[in-house]
């Protein structure tokens, strides 16, 4: 019982949706202030996700299956990685063994069910878009893991988001060493990256591919895509917050951190126009690996 | 009305086609999402592929080339979805009335829920077509 209240309520499907669209909101509206503009209501990204669901849905003539099953793969598990995280930070002892690894997984199924959705749509611009995310994920994946092992070797080698946390209550938060502020800035980047905005929306550009992986599908299951995203900018700052915020998280303080966070994320969307696939891999092995490896060796050594 | 027609008409997505206009339209219509008028806080949106469109704009007088592949584009449209007629030449043919090349006008070719007129029309204009169209659909379409 309490294992469903857990995944379909409290921290988990229905707040990380709730949450993520109004951050959602949150973006197109700072977006919107940012150009000058008046921006839509608060409550756009919900009525965007009532409608996709009245809409009819199109399935083109191909590996019909895996085109329907792929955003729900999506999904499920993004939904399980926020579970998993609120679950943590709620009450850091009841966390298991290895669940930072588990989690690690977990977001990174969003990806492959965009790759699997939009290569089995036999759509051009998909396939254009698949490759694209395709190589993102390799970028993102080395400075994101590196900056995770740079936070894992910090709190004595606990691969446990509990104890992380722990480790951070007694001794401080993570980002106010030099690896740990090193290994942020790593992991920012590789958010962004993972939340498919701009400089990195590179899979999904508008202008150049219409709408890349997405182009083929359209209502329901547009619908759970827009609501993997809404998720995904619900658990990725939270684990950063966790990973690096860790030492105070009371709710005004956690609310606070998560604010702070999406706004860095929607200046840096505003003010940096999008990056070609090659700058993007070259960004991502080069400057931002280099940064991660660093705060690892500064981890290791004791800074 | 139903929650349907509610969220569909508070969330218009609009996919804009050229069938070979002089580019005045489409210029005015992109002027309705700049700061100045910003239909944005309405809920619409311009967005990039058919499959996701409530709305079809469509501009520019409709040449033998285009109307087969207008056709398709509103096939792959998901229903429900409204067809937008902006600019005298989408309306009317214009000036290409008598062309050899444009045989037919836009609303023998597909059902056209709404006219804009104007050459080009101003966006205050595109604006207030927008309203009278979520009038329309509240009104059960
Ligand atoms: S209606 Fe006028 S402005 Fe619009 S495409 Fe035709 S000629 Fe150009």
């Amino acid at each position: 019982m309490k294992i469903i209240f857990n995944y379909l309520i409290f921290p988990g499907l229905f707040t990380a949706v709730c949450v993520g669209l109004l951050a959602g909101w949150f973006d197109r509206k700072i977006s919107a202030r940012l150009q000058w503009r008046v921006g839509p209501p608060w409550y756009q990204n919900f009525i965007d996700i009532v409608k996709l669901f009245g809409k009819e849905t199109i399935i083109p003539r191909s590996s019909r299956w895996t085109f329907i099953l792929a955003p729900y793969l999506g999904f499920l598990s993004i939904v399980l990685a926020a579970v998993i995280l609120g679950k943590a930070m709620l009450s850091p002892l009841e966390s298991f063994y290895g669940d930072i690894i588990v989690i690690l997984y977990l977001l990174t199924m969003p990806a492959i069910s965009m790759i699997i959705g939009a290569s089995s749509s036999r759509n051009p611009l998909a396939s254009v878009g698949a490759s694209r995310e395709m190589k993102l994920v390799l970028g993102y994946e080395l400075p994101f893991v590196l900056s995770l092992i740079a936070v894992i070797i910090k709190c004595q080698g606990s691969i446990q988001l509990g104890s992380i946390i722990n480790y951070q209550i007694s001794f401080g938060s993570n980002i106010f060493s030099f690896s740990g502020i090193l290994a942020f800035i790593a992991a920012f980047f590789a958010m962004q990256a993972k939340l498919g905005l701009a400089p990195f929306d590179i899979s999904e550009a508008e202008q150049e591919i219409m709408a890349g992986t997405l182009i083929e599908y359209s209502g329901l299951l547009l619908a759970v895509y827009k609501l993997i995203k809404a998720v995904m900018l619900y658990a990725m700052p939270l684990l950063l917050i966790c990973l690096f915020m860790g030492k105070d998280l009371g709710w005004v303080l956690l609310i606070l951190k998560y604010i702070g966070i999406v706004l860095l994320i929607v200046l840096v969307k505003n003010t940096n126009p999008r990056m070609r696939i090659d700058q993007a891999l070259r960004f991502f092995w080069g400057p931002v690996t280099i940064v991660a490896a660093l705060s690892v060796i500064l981890a290791a050594v004791g800074l | 009305m139903s929650i349907k027609t509610k969220a569909l008409t508070k969330s218009i997505w609009v996919f804009h086609v050229s069938c070979g206009s002089c580019n005045n339209c489409d210029i005015e219509i992109l002027d309705c999402f700049t700061p100045r008028h910003d239909i944005e806080r309405f809920g619409v949106q311009l967005i990039g592929s058919v499959r996701h469109a409530d709305a079809i704009l469509i501009t520019g007088a409709m040449n033998r080339k285009s109307v087969p592949r207008m056709k398709k584009i509103y096939e792959q449209a998901p229903k429900p979805c409204v067809v937008v007629a902006v600019g005298q030449c989408a309306l009317s043919r214009h000036m290409f009335r008598y062309s050899y090349n444009v045989r037919e006008p836009l609303d023998e070719i597909l059902p056209v829920d709404l006219y804009i007129p104007g050459c080009p029309p101003k966006p205050e204009a595109i604006i207030s077509g927008i309203v009278k169209l979520v009038e329309k659909l509240n009104k059960g379409k």
